[in-house]
């Protein structure tokens, strides 16, 4: 079969290539073309969103203000956040969809490839308007990414409704996106492809993306209120005008607790192909690994409040919450209950995505489990905006999403340039990551449980020896990142040459296809047996 | 032949997506009603109804015990005024319908408008607290430099559960000059 599959990709490669110069990138409808792009974004994202980070951990170094003022420190808390979430993570991970579902289910293309095209392409334009408030008068967003009115409408700087427009153009993307999505993977599988075959990446792709349209309107909905509140004079949130700055939080975090886990399901997907890879076994309760997905994404709608413990909730509705919140350890236990069974008593190697992959799951496990006491409405009470919550969201996001997303490309990298990358730079790279991740937000659990609030520029003097070590431990996830910049480099630029399958143990579709990848792949679909 | 179904299934497919991301979008903007009614039935979120009780009946007083009332007020940023209650606490037995006053003082070099939000707490108490007459209900202007006393008469209802023994009531007075703008003849009735 993959010898037929060869010879039309190696015609297609040959007379329809990609377009020279800029006008392949502008023009471009190719998923590979367009996974690339959005990889490079949030790579750059990611590098911007983390001087951010760098900035107020300098701050943070020492208590009292040296570098900054409270008002940048706040415009900095914000933008980092903002940038992040909607820069680095969503669109790495739409970057790995769009490079990778098609070639997992034998597909062309993506289904609707113009829109594909279109999709990107309103990033740069969103965050470019985002990161120009930084300019405006009265400063960027400095309300903090979760943007609770009345703090973002009657008390924001003028440049909010640039902001706005941001998030609006954001959601507009993302909702193309997983249309897309949903798209190819329902209707472009290869014959033979039946839900239940497909990789795991795909699954947890297809619930996060149906994840993604049912939240992002509503972000959309929550930032229109806001606009009209700010310009034509309406009340959502305006309790002058009865309406209810609550009402707010409970709109926003039914948006933000399924985007939580928008930006880990995908990540699931990456770590569940690596794993059976280097353990050289199938990978363990692959059934199991769909459902929990599917019913983490479904109790994800049910449990938003727990973000509000503190609003001051009737004590029903606290016990729902904090029930419902616990339940979700149930299906995310049966998923690191999965990927530990398949490496037990398999034939581990550690190749550098599977060191990712290895850090990823006792790292996140960590962040699931402060997640838990978070969860615990009483001691909630005592958390609740504190260093606690900050090291609960980075253990997950960092080595949950950000490692997923590394141990992901170190995965398919050489498949999409041919060439193996280097592999001591790599493996120095995770380590350096993983000290220095360990470094910067560990000691933020003991800081927040002692007591000290987040997002404030400035701190009690018990705090400051943590808070040094934090700040060193920052700066060398910072730097190490760049390590990765030259990896990729390097590697697109040549390197020892690879076999189609790279990996002994890979199993999939993409992995039946040469390295490099062609730039047309799949245009006859692949019998799938 | 086989493109055919394929592009209907395709179009099938992304015309529910469409209808989903739409229906999400509607859906973020029915939650304001909704919430609003899901508060007013289970009376969590500390609000008071905002029209008059009609239902008092003479007689019902459950002088058996009594529930202590504290009352607090507080201006919005934007609202220059002096706002206080005229009484900090009083004891009532529930079913007795009592009478008190809040004082505001317009510290403004012109007239304003006021709006009072009330909110109670604990939440789920808010629905036992019954206003028989309030200022709440009507905008309040007031002069620049004028003094108003205004008056609040409520009743406790008698279904109070037992284990509520002090209940808040908590007035903040906003700035509603912007929405009082339509019916300026209020404050012209008034000085006339």
């Amino acid at each position: 079969m993959s010898a037929v599959v060869d010879h039309h990709a190696a015609d297609d490669h040959h007379h329809h290539g990609p377009q020279s110069g800029f006008r392949r990138w502008l023009f471009t409808t190719n998923h590979k073309d367009i996974g690339t792009m959005y990889l490079w974004f949030s790579f750059i994202m990611f590098l911007y969103g983390g001087s951010m980070a760098m900035i107020l951990r300098a701050e943070l170094f020492q208590p009292g203000l040296q570098l900054i003022e409270p008002e940048f420190f706040n415009q900095m808390t914000t933008m980092h956040g903002l940038i992040m979430v909607f820069g680095a993570v969503m669109p790495a991970f739409v970057g790995l969809a769009n490079w990778l579902i098609p070639m997992m289910v034998g597909a062309p293309d993506m289904a609707l490839p113009r829109m594909n095209n279109w999709s990107f392409w309103l990033l740069p334009f969103a965050f470019s308007m985002l990161i120009s408030t930084m300019f405006m008068e009265g400063g960027g967003p400095n309300f903090g990414w979760t943007f609770y009115a009345p703090l973002s409408t009657t008390y924001a700087p003028p440049s909010v409704t640039f902001f706005i427009f941001a998030v609006h153009l954001m959601g507009i993307s993302s909702i193309m996106g997983s249309i897309n999505i949903i798209a190819t993977i329902l209707n472009l599988r290869a014959p033979g492809m039946t839900l239940m075959k497909m990789p795991l990446f795909v699954w947890t792709w297809l619930i996060t993306a149906y994840l993604l349209i049912a939240v992002m309107p509503v972000l959309a909905g929550a930032v229109t209120m806001m606009l009209m509140d700010i310009h034509f004079g309406t009340s959502f949130f305006n309790a002058a005008g009865g309406g209810d700055p609550v009402l707010f939080q409970h709109v926003f975090w039914f948006f933000g607790h399924p985007e939580v886990y928008i930006m880990i399901l995908p990540g699931f997907g990456v770590v569940s192909q690596i794993i059976p890879t280097f353990s050289r076994k199938p990978l363990f309760g692959y059934t199991s690994m769909v459902y929990a997905t599917a019913s983490i994404a479904f109790l994800s709608f049910i449990v938003w409040a727990h973000h509000m413990f503190t609003v001051g909730m009737p004590l029903a509705a606290e016990l729902f919450f904090m029930y419902a919140t616990m339940l979700i350890a149930v299906p995310t236990g049966v998923k690191v209950f999965n990927w530990v069974t398949t490496m037990w008593r398999g034939s581990l190697s550690f190749e550098t995505p599977m060191l990712f992959s290895i850090a990823f799951i006792v790292l996140f496990t960590i962040g699931g489990l402060s997640g838990l006491m978070l969860a615990i409405a009483p001691s909630d009470f005592q958390y609740h905006d504190t260093y606690f919550v900050v090291a609960h969201f980075h253990y997950v996001l960092i080595p949950g999403a950000i490692f997923a997303i590394m141990a992901g490309v170190y995965y398919w990298l050489p498949k999409w340039t041919g060439h193996m990358y280097n592999v001591p730079l790599s493996r120095l790279h995770f380590w350096l990551s993983f000290i220095g991740l360990n470094v910067a937000f560990f000691p933020m659990h003991f800081v927040g449980l002692a007591g000290m609030p987040r997002r404030i520029p400035d701190y009690a003097l018990q705090f400051a020896d943590f808070n040094m070590i934090s700040t060193v431990g920052a700066f060398l996830f910072g730097v190490s990142q760049f390590i990765l910049l030259v990896i990729v480099i390097q590697c697109i630029k040549g390197g020892r040459k690879v076999s189609a399958q790279v990996w002994d143990g890979a199993e999939g579709l993409e992995w039946t296809l040469p390295s490099p990848a062609p730039y047309h792949s799949f245009t006859t679909p692949p019998e799938v047996r | 032949m086989e493109e055919q179904p394929k592009q209907a299934e395709l179009a099938r497919t992304i015309r529910r997506s469409v209808l989903i991301v739409c229906g999400m979008f509607f859906f973020g903007f029915a939650l304001v009603p909704l919430y609003d009614v899901f508060c007013e039935v289970t009376g969590i979120n500390g609000k008071t109804s905002g029209e008059r009780y009609e239902g008092v009946t003479a007689g019902k007083v459950d002088e058996s015990r009594t529930v202590r009332l504290q009352f607090v007020a507080s201006t919005n940023a934007e609202m220059p005024w002096e706002f206080r209650p005229g009484e900090f606490e009083l004891v009532v037995h529930p079913g007795e319908v009592r009478d008190t006053v809040y004082l505001a003082r317009n510290l403004a070099e012109r007239d304003m408008v006021g709006q009072a939000v009330p909110s109670v707490s604990p939440g789920l108490a808010a629905k036992y607290l019954h206003k028989v007459e309030c200022f709440c209900f009507q905008q309040q202007p007031l002069a620049a430099g004028a003094e108003a006393e205004l008056p609040l008469r409520f009743m406790i209802d008698p279904e109070i559960p037992e284990d509520i023994h002090t209940l808040t009531l908590s007035y903040t007075l906003f700035n509603a000059d912007r929405a009082a703008v339509r019916n300026k003849t209020v404050l012209a009735q008034q000085r006339n």
